[in-house]
């Protein structure tokens, strides 16, 4: 799977406190969780994020709370793909159970900055910054988890059949 | 090659003789735990997955503990979501209003987990159940569902790091005291993806409250999971009280442990955790001459809303006031406990102190309800976050510390050690 966008960078231990604050948990309506993502760490997130646009992070991303709301916020909003240089590990299985593509990178997440174009493809394990030319391996997908994000999350790929 | 206390419940969940680090398994669930907040998105995808039946009706909790008793009308929704669910599956571990207590502090209490159990939660502080020799772990709403349907969830089995815990630990000094300083030095990532493992003859000193405080906040780590060996202690409190049948699971003498950690608990000192994260840890006499006044100090939540918590709070508060311009707000974990401080006369101490008494629930803590903070408020808090906004405003602050250095703060109106207000 390839993923294009414009990137929105941020730095290490983004917790899902700040990606979805709880006092917006009394929901779990994807559209209004997406309304207020990000919204503790930067109020413009909501206004500028793009369908298909690339989060960056540093260390530690979705540490703090279990809540399935944190990556179903950073989907519904229109995020294709978060690259980081570690996550923290609910976050991580949570996303891929959703089917929002994730991907520890670190050297892409240092140097990639905010406004960049990258593509990902994510099957071979390469991610290019289309606006500086620099290219990022990284370990491909394991097969499981490429059917599970390309069915739109684990329970509808058991209903599919395709796990 | 040994295996670390988690590897060996995880080897016998899955029905293995023995596992090792990294290997991916699938294991039988003992328990699948969920909230009021969680539960509603598990249910979602349950229904999702044309789901009809879940695998034991027994072996399911669902505790309606974060924005209850509700806090507004769309609180109300999810809590009647999950309810309706509980009723059509007849859920035989649905805790509401009446029964419910904050989920970690509850499910122990009732028996529901206990050594050798295998538990997943939606909810990050699952990892609670550990200081009863249990492989517990939170996960999110989708795995909970599946969970639900399955009985079964897949792991990657984890390496784990070794705490050896020696010594006696001061007066005052208590498992949030231990915890916090360990995250201060190891960092709020420094277990990540693995499992943090407690040995040492310092346990003797740790009472079952204290270990659920400190396995309860190794996801502040990173961790996968937090453990403690089953003792004598582990066993007086399980008696007449774990519904299932307890194994105990013993490191082996070769286990591997990827780094090993000595902590002297006779040298620790009343610690806190800065904003904004729980690795900002110091002891209260680094703090120095600056003084941080509060406005707000909450005593309660899954990490210390239990009885030894509210005791060491009382002896703390006894004859004495909460200073002038602070809100000191006490939650009890459960009915149970809130019973029990009300006949061991805590209320007394605490009403005369001029705090107030709550209900279960985890409302503050994460911002819910209950004793929000306005800009630019600081709260002393014995919960396990002190992200931005955790507690309210987004310029808010939270500092999270022991029930003793909380009720303190709240006399004296600045974060304090209890040493100094007890004259120690």
């Amino acid at each position: 799977m390839k993923y294009t966008g414009s990137v929105i960078k941020y730095g290490d231990n983004v917790d899902t406190d700040v990606i979805i604050p709880a006092r917006y948990l009394n929901t779990s309506d994807h559209k209004e969780l997406a309304s207020h993502c990000m919204e503790d760490l930067d109020k413009t997130f909501v206004s500028r994020v793009k369908q298909g646009d690339i989060i960056t992070a540093g260390q530690n991303f979705g540490c703090g709370s279990s809540r399935e709301h944190a990556p179903i916020a950073i989907k519904a909003s229109g995020v294709s793909l978060v690259i980081a240089k570690s996550f923290a590990r609910i976050f991580y299985r949570n996303a891929i159970n959703i089917g929002l593509a994730i991907v520890e990178c670190p050297a892409a997440a240092e140097e990639i900055s905010e406004g960049d174009t990258v593509e990902a493809d994510l099957d071979n394990g390469i991610i290019r910054n289309i606006t500086t030319g620099k290219e990022y391996k990284t370990a491909p997908f394991p097969d499981f988890v490429q059917k599970i994000i390309e069915n739109g999350g684990l329970m509808q790929a058991i209903v599919n059949e395709a796990f | 090659m040994g295996m670390t206390m988690s590897q060996k419940i995880l080897a016998a969940h899955a029905g293995l003789d023995s596992v090792k680090a990294g290997q991916l398994i699938e294991a039988n669930l003992d328990m699948v735990l969920g909230n009021d907040i969680t539960s509603p998105v598990a249910i979602n995808v349950f229904n999702d997955g044309n789901a009809s039946s879940v695998f034991d009706n027994s072996k399911i909790a669902l505790v309606m503990d974060h924005f209850t008793p509700n806090k507004d009308i769309k609180a109300a929704e999810q809590c009647a979501q999950t309810r309706r669910f509980a009723d059509k599956y007849d859920i035989k571990n649905f805790f509401d209003v009446g029964q419910m207590g904050i989920e970690h502090a509850l499910l122990p209490e009732k028996g529901l987990v206990g050594p050798g159990t295998l538990c997943i939660g939606a909810d990050s502080h699952t990892c609670t159940y550990g200081a009863l020799g249990a492989f517990s772990t939170g996960v999110g709403s989708t795995d909970m569902a599946a969970g639900m349907i399955s009985g079964k969830a897949w792991f990657k089995v984890p390496s784990a790091i070794k705490f050896v815990l020696t010594g006696k630990p001061a007066p005052f000094i208590s498992g949030k005291d231990i915890i916090l300083h360990i995250i201060g030095k190891i960092g709020v990532d420094g277990a990540l993806y693995r499992s943090m493992e407690f040995f040492g003859d310092g346990l003797q000193y740790l009472n079952i409250d204290d270990r659920l405080c400190i396995a309860n906040m190794a996801i502040e780590a990173g961790a996968k999971n937090g453990i403690f060996p089953v003792d004598d202690i582990t066993r007086e409190y399980i008696k007449d009280r774990f519904k299932g049948e307890p194994k105990e699971y013993f490191a082996d003498d070769d286990a591997q442990y990827d780094e090993e950690y000595v902590i002297d608990l006779s040298s620790l000192r009343p610690t806190v955790a800065f904003p904004h994260l729980p690795e900002n840890a110091r002891t209260v006499d680094e703090i120095g001459e600056t003084e941080v006044k509060i406005d707000q100090a909450v005593i309660g939540s899954c990490t210390n809303g239990r009885i030894s918590d509210l005791r060491a709070a009382a002896e703390i508060l006894k004859g004495k006031k909460v200073a002038k311009g602070v809100r000191c707000i006490i939650i009890p974990g459960t009915q149970n406990v809130y019973l029990q401080a009300m006949h061991e006369g805590l209320f007394d101490i605490f009403i005369e102190a001029g705090a107030v008494v709550s209900t279960p629930t985890c409302g503050p803590c994460l911002g819910g309800h209950m004793g929000i903070l306005a800009k630019g408020e600081r709260a002393v808090a014995t919960t396990n976050r002190n992200f931005v906004g955790r507690m309210g405003h987004p310029e808010s602050e939270v500092y999270l510390a022991s029930p003793a250095t909380a009720a303190a703060s709240a006399v004296t109106g600045r974060i304090t050690s209890p040493w100094e207000v007890m004259g120690k």
